[in-house]
Order: structure tokens, then C-alpha cells, then sequence
């Protein structure tokens, strides 16, 4: 099977299969293909993979089976330091003997480049990191956000066309974490980087990226935009995995073109768009996004499909409020609504009436 | 917020100041503390500084001339030991005098010996001269300086008193003098005659062997050390039980195994030459000599160069030379740029614990060493079971004592002493 888009293809994984002990497969039947330019995350679990596919694209893990391609030629046989590919380590790996300047004049003069034309481009890197002053210090001497824009740098500075990063900002706190993503995603576009992102926060892969891989099991479950991930998820991993989610259990009655009928557990039926359901007596799990739940009557679209359910709890977030309801079985239904004037208060203990759009309720694998 | 008023110290609960109360407490818990640990203190005092201190004063104490022959030391004042005449009278007289109290108490023999160090011949002079001395009367006898000579010729030598009066001080540096191959003379201190000049050469030896026994170390550890830190966990606890192994085995039945590999009929000589590298005529001499002290002794103190690199090399992660790799550099340069570096603790560590323990060893030297192949840790323990000379001994290992004290500041000076890692 050849992936129609491989011509263009920058980074490309073909079928690539991968065990550390001969018995068990880490990354099973891999399939991925970027263009050139193009920020794509890995996303998922711990243990599913993520990083171990980073490695073999560095060089550090070979593939047990299939091929990596780098702008059309496989890499499968070219030693890491040949592969020009710039990587930053989950824990930055700053070489702590070196001062900052040391470290990013490193790559260079393993390139043989003199000593004005290093100098000129380690400035250059600390400038476009804001480290402009740091040259001088070792990375001991730095905060955690600091090191890590010099592991960036270093990433850099020797201007390779893909850069790999390993989780890079796990280790800072909220603020920084926010303005760091900000920074990546704007050098990334900037110098038109290819990047591979690996980390195990979904905002942080929603908001930076062209492109989310979502890894379970060894296995990319979904490859699609942050958009189109969030509203339209293919199964229910990535439904769970991917932003607040509600899920009832059922089985498909009837299945028609563009709509379906689904008996849940507790008796009711609902109509829901049919995702990877295709028979009537399947197994799904149905999913519907909190926002998309609506309990104000007076905003009920005429076609909304309308079920019964009793408020458990209210939860104050500040610009939101939250309930938790009980729906068809459900004890962790949650609705949203936004803390406005004319927002509806629900009462614990209160039975009302909610409905959805049938197209928000995704029926998908169970 | 109210902990500082006004005016005045901070005051505890109880009224009295803050620092006051502060100080009394943590004093109460350093007793506590000194409490617990009396025992052992007083037991690492009783047993090991207490035995070293009394060593080295041993290297300087000389009060047996003193004690022995006190009226002939205060005679031997008014006599001048460069006038190149002999003593008077008086002096002979005092001698017998003291020698007759000395002969009683059975201690002229003692100080022969002691005296012996310094010029040879006069232990037997003592011991000879003592039973007819014993014979004599201090008062109806005399005068004596006749008579004496006639027991022994040496009483008429000028030497022989020159020795007495110039090793009659209580504290002498005579004996570190005669480690560094000097003596102590009427004319101060003079060099020894060639034929007893021998230990500065043995410092010399015991410095430079020392240094490339640790070298060796060095070379042959650190690939080991590397592959233990760097092997999968099985594999690496095999080797380390390997590396682990020679300090289950003693250390005598290893050195005698290395004398019989090492032998000119030996197992490798016998190896070479059937394999032809070696003609049968012309086996190898690598057994008492130099070759044999540092093939075998590198090889027994190969796991303490081991166990501080390996501890080191396990606390580098791999993510520094995948780094490295990542951004370009070859096997070697990310070992060389970015791993060599960060083990070099390990290295500090294990060539300090190696190259102490080289410059003191003692038993593996004296079996495969031979002659040429001592250290000087040998000739202490000569001078300890042997020659009986302990004030030499003493004053040799103190200043072996001092050459580890220098070396170790002075490491401490160019690598620092905080680079030196024994664990993670
Ligand atoms: N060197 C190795 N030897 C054996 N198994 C390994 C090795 N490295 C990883 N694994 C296994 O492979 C699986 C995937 O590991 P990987 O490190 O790729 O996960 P990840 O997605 O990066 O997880 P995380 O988010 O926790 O970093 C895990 O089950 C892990 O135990
Ligand atoms: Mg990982």
C-alpha cells in the first residue's frame, strides 16, 4: 500500500512495526506521512509509544519492521549523526560541563564551521530565544524555562529541516508552559521547521499544532486537525481521550444513510450519526460533547432530540458552571453553560428536560 | 506578625531571649547527639589515633642515650668532639659508672643496638665490653681510661664518643635524616656513604611504580566500568560479580597465583613460547622485578579504579550522547566532547583510592617483587620485624604519611576534591 500523498512527503513512516524484547509490539503497523513545514503532535498515554517513534526517526531505536523515509530516501540505514535532524530532550540534556554558548556552538563545530560564523550563529540563537545575556553560564545555573529555551536553541542553531521534541515542556509550570507553547509554534513557523511534537497534554496539542496523531495501543487511532479532532472523533478512544466527553452505552436498532437509532442500556432510544457503526445489534458507545448538551428551554432547537435527566451536583468554575447529571444511567453526565446573566441555575435534586442536534451525537465503536 | 517588639530582643514563651533559648536547646541536642556516639569516639581514639600519634613520636623520641648513660652525656659537655682528642678521665669514669647500673639492669645491650644504627660495629662493642665491666669496682678500679680501652679497642677511638655525644639529644631528627639517606654527624648533617644510600631511590621507585600501576588502572578500567554502566542489567551484574570476584579470594593466594603465571617456567612464558613469539632460550624476566610488581598489583587493585568510575558512569543518562549524536557528532567526539568529561570524577576518584593504596602496599611487592621491585613499605616492615630499627620505620612512614597528605592537597588544588565522586 502506497500512500498516495508519499510523493510529496517529507516525513514518512511505511508500516513500521517495533519490539524492544521479540515478544510484545510497542508500535504496531505505523502509517504517517507530513510535508514538508507542516507541525504535527504525537499525542496519547503514557506507554503507547510516542517517544519510542521519535527515537527511531533520530536513529537512537531501529524498526523491527518497515521504513522511514526522509524526504523520499529511507534513513533505516543512516547512523543518527548523519540523519540532520535536530531533537530536544524531555529533559533538555543540556551537556552540563559546557556554558550555554558551548553547547549551542556545539553542532557547529562538529560541522568544522570557523569560529566567526559560530559565534555569529550562536548569538543569533540565543537572540531569537531571548537568552541574549546567558552565553556565559552553564545550564546549572539556569531555571527550568530558561534551559529549556537554550535546549531549543541548540536544536536550532545548526538549522536542521525537522526538528523532534520530546515532551519539552512537562516540566514547567502552567504560565511558562503557555508562553513557551506560543514561542515553539511561532519559531516553528517562522524558519518553516518541520516538527514533530510529542507530549501527553491535549491542550497543548490542540492549540499548537497543524496536524494530532492520537497513539493508543501502538497505534495512531486518529490523524486529523485539532478542529476536526475535537468535534468529529472517529472512535472512542480518541472521544475520551480528547477534551470532556459524555458517553452512554447502547445497541444500534436501525442504521439509515446519515442517521441512526440507538436502544441505550436503560430502555430510551436516541438518534445519533452513525461514525463506526454500520449494522443494527452492534455494541456502541454514543458521544456527546458537554457544550453541545443544551438545558435551557427557551434555546431548544425544534429539532433537538429531548431526554430526561436529574441534576446530581453544581459545580462553580468562575466563568463557568457545571453540572453533573444523571442521564440514562449515566451518574457523570456534565453540562456546561457560561456564567452570563440570563444563565439558567439548576438545583440538585431537580428533574428537567436537555436535548442535542442528532449530528453532535457520534455513535461510535464500543 | 508580632515576633520582634519595639524594642529589644525577640523573647521566647517563656520570657527569656530567643537566641538564648535557641542556643540552650540545640546545645542540649548536641549532647545528646556526642552522648551517642562516646563509645565509638572513644574506641576510634583508643585504637587508631592513639596508636598513629605514638608512631609518629616515635620517629623523633631518643631519650635511651639519656636514660641509659645520663652521668657520661653531662661529662661529655665539657669535652669538645672536634678537638680530635679523647675525653678525659672524668668521662671515662662517669661511663663506667653509668655502664655498671646499666649491666645491672641488663640495658647496655639495647642501647648497642641503638647506637648500632648509627655506626655499625658498636652493639657488639657493648655487649662484649658489659660482662668485663660488670667485673669492675667504680671506686678501687680506677682510673679507668686505660682500662677500658684494654676491654675494647673502640673505647680509644675518637668516633665512638662522637657518636654517643651527637646522638644524646632526647628529641633527634637523626632518624628522618637516615630516611632520606643522611645521618646526623658532629659536623651536622652529611649525606651517607654510597654504599647504605638506598631509600630516597625506593621513594623515588615507590612514587613512579605507584603512578603507573594507577595508569594501568586507568586504562584497563575505565572500558570495563563503562560496560557495566552501560550493559543491559543481567549482563552487567555478571560482570560486575567478575570484577567483584578478586575480593573474595585473599590476597596472598592471588599474588602467589601471579608468581606462578609469571615464572620464567611459567604458564605465559610457556604460553609464548609454544606459540613461537618467544625463543625457549629467551624466556621472559617479568617475575622479580618491576614488570611483576606492576603487572600483579595492577591487577588487585584493578576493582577499586572500577567501582567509583562505574558509580559515576551510571549517574551520566544516555539522553547527554544521543544529544550529542543528535546534533551531529560522531561515535567518538560525543564520547570524547561529551561523555569522557562528565566520568572524569569517577576517574579522580578511583586514581586517588588506586595510587594510596599502591604507594603503602606491602605483601604483593615482597612476593613478586624481588629485589628490584620493593616498595618502600617494604623496608618499613623490614626495619619493624627485622633490624628492630622502629624509630626509622616511624620516621619513614610519616613522611609517607606527609607525601599522601601533599599529593592528596595538591589534587585538591588543580582538580578539586568536590570533583572526586565515590557514589551516585
Ligand atoms: N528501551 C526499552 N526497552 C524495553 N521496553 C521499552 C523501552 N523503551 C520503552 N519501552 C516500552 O515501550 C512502550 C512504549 O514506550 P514509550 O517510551 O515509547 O512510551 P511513551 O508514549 O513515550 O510514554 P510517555 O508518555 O510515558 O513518555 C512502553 O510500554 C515501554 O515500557
Ligand atoms: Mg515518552
Amino acid at each position: 500500500m502506497v500512500n498516495p500523498t508519499s510523493e510529496s512527503a517529507f516525513v514518512q513512516f511505511d508500516r513500521v512495526q517495533k519490539s524492544y524484547d521479540g515478544e510484545t509490539l510497542v508500535v504496531k503497523d505505523l502509517n504517517l506521512s507530513m510535508p514538508k513545514g507542516e507541525f504535527l503532535t504525537m499525542l496519547g498515554p503514557s506507554g503507547s509509544g510516542k517517544t519510542t517513534c521519535l527515537m527511531m526517526l533520530a536513529g537512537f531505536e531501529t524498526a523491527t519492521h518497515g521504513d522511514i523515509l526522509l524526504n523520499g530516501t529511507s534513513i533505516n540505514n543512516i547512523p543518527p549523526h548523519k540523519r540532520g535532524i535536530g531533537m530536544v530532550f524531555q529533559n533538555y540534556a543540556l551537556f552540563p560541563h559546557m556554558t550555554v554558548a558551548e553547547n549551542l556552538s556545539f553542532p557547529l563545530e562538529v560541522r568544522k564551521m570557523g569560529k566567526s560564523d559560530r559565534e555569529a550563529k550562536v548569538k543569533r540563537a540565543l537572540d531569537m530565544v531571548q537568552m541574549g545575556d546567558f552565553g556565559g553560564r552553564r545550564p546549572a545555573q539556569l531555571s527550568g524555562g530558561q534551559q529549556q529555551r537554550i535546549a531549543l536553541a541548540r536544536a536550532l542553531v545548526f538549522e536542521p529541516e525537522l526538528v523532534l521534541m520530546d515532551e519539552p515542556l512537562g516540566a514547567l509550570d502552567k504560565q511558562l508552559r503557555e508562553h513557551m507553547q506560543f514561542e515553539i509554534t511561532r519559531l516553528a513557523h517562522d524558519l518553516g521547521i518541520t516538527t514533530v511534537y510529542v507530549t501527553h497534554d491535549q491542550t497543548e496539542a490542540l492549540t499548537m499544532s497543524d496536524r494530532v496523531a492520537v497513539f493508543d495501543d501502538g497505534r495512531i487511532q486518529q490523524l486529523a486537525p485539532p478542529d476536526q479532532l475535537y468535534e468529529e472523533p472517529e472512535n472512542s478512544f480518541v472521544a475520551q481521550f480528547i477534551g470532556e466527553n459524555n458517553t452512554l452505552t447502547g445497541v444500534v436498532k436501525s442504521v439509515s444513510g446519515d442517521a441512526c437509532v440507538i436502544t441505550l442500556d436503560s430502555g430510551e432510544e436516541i438518534d445519533a450519526k452513525p461514525v463506526n457503526v454500520s449494522q443494527p445489534g452492534e455494541r456502541t458507545k454514543v458521544s456527546i460533547r458537554p457544550e453541545r448538551v443544551e438545558f435551557n428551554k427557551d434555546r431548544l432547537n425544534p429539532n433537538a432530540h429531548t431526554i430526561k435527566a436529574q441534576v446530581k451536583e453544581f459545580i462553580y468554575m468562575g466563568d463557568i458552571f457545571r453540572f453533573r447529571l444523571s442521564v440514562a444511567g449515566n451518574d457523570d453526565f456534565i453540562v456546561k453553560t457560561r456564567n452570563a446573566p440570563d444563565a439558567v441555575k439548576l438545583t440538585p435534586g431537580e428533574t428537567i428536560e436537555i436535548g442535542w442536534l442528532a449530528a453532535d451525537c457520534r455513535a461510535l465503536d464500543a | 506578625m508580632a515576633d520582634t517588639t519595639a524594642n529589644g530582643p525577640v523573647l521566647a514563651a517563656d520570657g527569656t531571649p530567643l537566641k538564648q533559648s535557641l542556643a540552650r536547646s540545640l546545645r542540649r541536642q548536641k549532647m545528646r547527639a556526642l552522648m551517642l556516639i562516646a563509645p565509638l569516639l572513644v574506641f576510634v581514639l583508643l585504637s587508631f589515633i592513639f596508636p598513629i600519634a605514638s608512631m609518629l613520636f616515635r620517629s623523633v623520641e631518643n631519650g635511651i642515650v639519656q636514660d641509659t648513660l645520663p652521668e657520661t652525656v653531662a661529662a661529655l659537655q665539657q669535652w669538645d668532639e672536634q678537638s680530635g682528642e679523647l675525653p678525659d678521665e672524668e668521662v671515662y669514669a662517669a661511663f663506667i659508672r653509668d655502664m655498671i647500673i646499666a649491666v645491672d639492669n641488663k640495658e647496655h645491650t639495647r642501647l648497642g643496638s641503638r647506637l648500632n644504627y648509627e655506626e655499625t660495629g658498636m652493639s657488639s662493642m657493648f655487649r662484649r665490653s658489659g660482662r668485663a665491666i660488670g667485673r669492675l669496682d667504680p671506686v678501687e678500679d680506677a682510673p679507668f681510661k686505660e682500662a677500658l680501652i684494654d676491654i675494647h679497642d673502640g673505647w680509644g677511638e675518637v668516633g665512638t664518643w662522637q657518636t654517643i655525644k651527637t646522638h644524646a639529644v632526647p628529641l633527634t631528627n637523626g632518624y628522618f635524616l637516615n630516611a632520606v639517606d643522611m645521618q646526623r654527624t658532629v659536623d651536622g648533617a652529611q649525606a651517607q656513604p654510597e654504599s647504605k644510600q638506598i631509600l630516597i631511590t625506593l621513594f623515588g621507585r615507590t612514587l613512579q611504580m605507584s603512578l603507573i600501576i594507577t595508569g594501568a588502572c586507568i586504562l584497563l578500567g575505565y572500558p570495563i566500568a563503562w560496560l557495566l554502566a552501560n550493559l543491559r542489567m543481567r549482563t552487567a551484574n555478571l560482570l560486575m560479580i567478575l570484577v567483584l570476584l578478586p575480593f573474595w579470594t585473599s590476597l596472598l593466594v592471588r599474588t602467589s597465583a601471579w608468581k606462578v603465571m609469571l615464572q620464567q617456567q611459567g604458564v605465559i612464558n610457556d604460553t609464548l613460547v609454544w606459540l613461537g613469539l618467544v625463543d625457549d632460550a629467551a624466556r621472559l624476566v617479568i617475575i622479580n622485578n618491576q614488570i611483576g610488581t606492576i603487572i600483579a598489583m595492577t591487577h588487585i587493585l584493578l576493582p577499586f579504579m572500577i567501582l567509583p568510575m562505574y558509580s559515576v558512569m551510571q549517574t551520566i543518562p544516555p539522553s547527554y550522547t544521543r544529544a550529542a549524536k543528535s546534533l551531529g557528532a560522531t561515535n567518538w567526539t560525543a564520547f570524547w566532547r561529551v561523555y569522557f568529561p562528565q566520568s572524569v570524577p569517577g576517574i579522580g576518584a578511583g586514581s586517588i583510592l588506586v595510587f594510596i593504596l599502591a604507594i603503602g602496599y606491602y605483601i604483593t611487592p615482597e612476593i613478586v617483587g624481588g629485589t628490584k621491585g620493593v616498595f618502600i613499605s617494604n623496608r618499613i616492615a623490614y626495619h619493624i620485624s627485622s633490624s628492630l630499627n622502629w624509630g626509622l620505620a616511624a620516621a619513614l612512614g610519616t613522611i609517607l604519611l606527609a607525601a599522601v597528605l601533599i599529593l592528596y592537597w595538591a589534587y585538591d588544588r588543580i582538580v578539586g576534591i568536590d570533583n572526586v565522586k565515590l557514589g551516585g
